[in-house]
């Protein structure tokens, strides 16, 4: 007898899942081609948008235009981080990648967030819904993300777009499980309370559960936001332009002055992405007791107002 | 005016059970035939019995104290009222209708215009100003907000507290964050309040000052009022009736004057037994069978044993016990010192 197949099984017996694979994959792009290149379109059309306006505008434009903005979400410091951030990134010669960086990042991020926030909320409201979601972000976390770089090109193709879709599904996952996290940990007595004064479902949620669990919600925002910063190299190799193509050129070219200039550019996005973005979480608490619109450049605007009437 | 409305309880609780766990059904129907108490039920149904056949009423603008140690199913019999917990089986009735029968839009209404209730935690939201806080059962009808600014603010000056509806709850003491949740169940005017363990968390100080202001301002709104707690002494004070709980089961039901004075089980009698009764006992009580002398002051029968003190050591040898102008007894000094050593020998 051939002790070898029993001392040695896997010489010789195999399951052929790189066959499977290729198979599952021809039988995909052959017969749901249509349906892929479907997706495709909204994400594009939102990314042309965003693109257009940041290439067609004049740079000073941009740069006013964004410090206002941080300004009005957010407060005063995050507005001067934003005007000498851009400013940077146009000194160190970044602003055009930086730009279609820009484009993708806010694409990817607001995709990610119109269905992780709902998703997340219905899976800490239905159990058998996160039983089934849990195991996919597991996955999802743990595949490494050359992996499906793969199937993305046989599936979308290469250039920007693709770059949007591998994003979003490499930066979703935490947005999800904070999403559900941050609701089934809110104050069970808080709740009960609710319904005891007779809310909806919807009205409790929204009025008392939401705000309850916005930290939480908003670390989940805030790791997707960086999470797509980081697969902007990643996302490169599909051609996608941008920021990430300079650190990959650097890489490839063993050129450190790209590859530096593509890093800080990351940088400085990220920090001037993730300010903004806390100051969409703060509470008319946080913000002086005023709201989102009666603060900062529209506060005074409507204050100005206010006092030639 | 005279009553026209045949008498109605504003709470009717009917056999109520719960019993939690997956096989409550079968633990139900074991524990109806008396087959299983509550460890039985949790070795062979792995279920708990929450609350075991449970029977009270509220009369309309009456308190009623529950009372029981933690896990005696006090909290859980509480949330039967508005539906928190659906019953296992057994019947709420609110003014009559049943609160099972409710559908999901009704039960709504009844817990935001009917039912207040008072959280032992507070409970209050602590995104919410102080105002938001109080007017929420009314922004969940969809109350127009001038309204319910006002409502709320009526409802702070209530329970002393205006001038605090831009307040977080996090700037408030413990004290007066109950004032708020208390402002906040009163503040849809409703007819009942839940009251589940409202002071417990409290300083006693701080506590006997709010138990004051809950009976005063009970006594103007006259609400109907169910009041959890597990201290005896709050019950004897708050309650116009109490219920004593144990393992979900209700040992007694009756004002504090007879739960003290007459427990029927020895749970109740345990738990009494530190309670002085000096304060409960009545001229009926101490009496003894004939006629007192001529001249005796005359007291009647449920006159409380302070004020016979006071006629002794006011000068009297002898008091008559009449019902009018039928003689019921008389007491000596012998009598009443004996009904005093009697429950100093008890305590």
């Amino acid at each position: 007898m051939d002790w070898s197949v029993i001392l040695d099984p896997f010489a010789s017996v195999q399951l052929p899942l790189s066959q499977w694979a290729n198979e599952s994959m021809t039988w995909l792009t052959s017969n749901y081609r249509s349906f892929f290149q479907a997706i495709k379109a909204p994400v594009k059309w939102a990314l042309d948008l965003v693109e257009d306006g940041l290439r067609d505008s004049p740079q000073s434009i941009i740069i006013i235009v964004f410090t206002l903005f941080a300004w009005q979400v957010a407060n005063r410091s995050t507005a001067i981080i934003t005007f000498f951030g851009l400013i940077a990134i146009g000194l160190i010669g970044a602003w055009d990648p930086a730009m279609t960086s820009f484009a993708v990042l806010v694409t990817a991020v607001a995709i990610s967030v119109a269905i992780g926030l709902p998703l997340g909320v219905l899976c800490s409201r239905v159990n058998f819904i996160w039983a089934l979601v849990r195991p996919v972000l597991d996955f999802m976390q743990t595949i490494p993300s050359f992996t499906y770089l793969v199937p993305v090109i046989l599936l979308f193709g290469i250039g920007n777009v693709p770059g949007v879709i591998v994003t979003v599904f490499f930066a979703i996952p935490p947005l999800i499980r904070l999403t559900n996290l941050g609701l089934r940990e809110v104050r069970a007595d808080l709740v009960e309370a609710a319904d005891a004064f007779g809310a909806t479902p919807f009205k409790r949620l929204w009025s008392i559960e939401i705000p309850l669990a916005r930290p939480t919600i908003m670390t989940g925002v805030n790791q997707t936001v960086m999470l797509s910063l980081v697969m902007s190299v990643i996302a490169s190799m599909i051609s996608v332009a941008g920021l990430g193509r300079l650190v990959l050129v650097g890489i490839s070219q063993l050129d450190l002055a790209r590859a530096s200039i593509g890093g800080l550019g990351i940088v400085l996005l990220a920090i001037i992405f993730d300010r903004i973005t806390q100051g969409f979480g703060f509470t008319r608490r946080d913000r002086g007791d005023r709201g989102l619109w009666e603060q900062g450049p529209m506060g005074w605007l409507r204050g100005k107002l206010r006092h030639q009437n | 005016m005279t009553e026209i409305m045949p008498h109605q309880n504003a709470i009717d609780c009917q056999n109520l059970w719960k019993i939690f766990g997956a096989r409550a059904d079968e633990a139900l129907v074991a524990a109806k035939n008396g087959e299983v108490d509550k460890d039985e039920a949790l070795k062979r149904f792995s279920c708990v019995i929450g609350v075991a056949d449970a029977s009270f009423s509220v009369a309309e603008g009456e308190i009623l104290c529950i009372m029981g140690l933690s896990g005696s199913g006090k909290s859980t019999i509480i949330r039967h009222v508005n539906r928190l917990i659906e019953p296992t089986d057994g019947q709420i009735l609110i003014e009559g209708r049943d609160v099972m029968g409710l559908n999901p839009k009704e039960l709504r209404q009844l817990r935001a215009r009917k039912i207040g209730m008072v959280f032992q935690h507070m409970a209050l939201w602590p995104h919410k100003s102080i105002a938001d806080n109080v007017a929420f059962g009314l922004e969940v009808q969809k109350t127009p907000k001038g309204q319910q600014r006002a409502a709320a603010e009526s409802a702070l000056e209530k329970v002393g507290l205006g001038g605090w509806s831009d307040r977080y709850p996090d700037q408030l003491s413990g004290g007066m964050q109950q004032r708020v949740g208390l402002a906040r169940a009163m503040a849809a005017d409703p007819d009942i309040l839940l009251m589940d363990e409202p002071f417990s968390a409290l300083d006693p100080l701080i506590r006997k000052d709010l138990q004051d202001e809950f009976l005063k301002l009970s006594r103007e709104v006259k609400k109907t009022t169910l009041f959890i707690t597990h201290d005896l002494d709050e019950a004897m004070k708050m309650g116009d009736r109490i219920a004593i709980m144990k393992d979900g089961r209700i040992d007694q039901t009756g004002t504090p004057e007879s739960i003290v004075l007459r427990p029927e089980t020895d749970y109740v009698s345990r738990f009494v037994s530190s309670i002085s009764t000096l304060k409960y006992i009545s001229a009926s009580e101490i009496m003894t069978p004939g006629k007192a002398k001529s001249g005796a002051p005359e007291f009647g029968a449920s006159t409380p044993l302070p004020v016979l003190l006071a006629a002794f050591t006011e000068g009297a040898e002898e008091l008559a016990i009449t019902d009018g102008e039928t003689h019921l007894g008389r007491i000596s000094s012998t009598d009443i010192l004996q009904a005093v050593q009697t429950d100093l020998k008890r305590v």
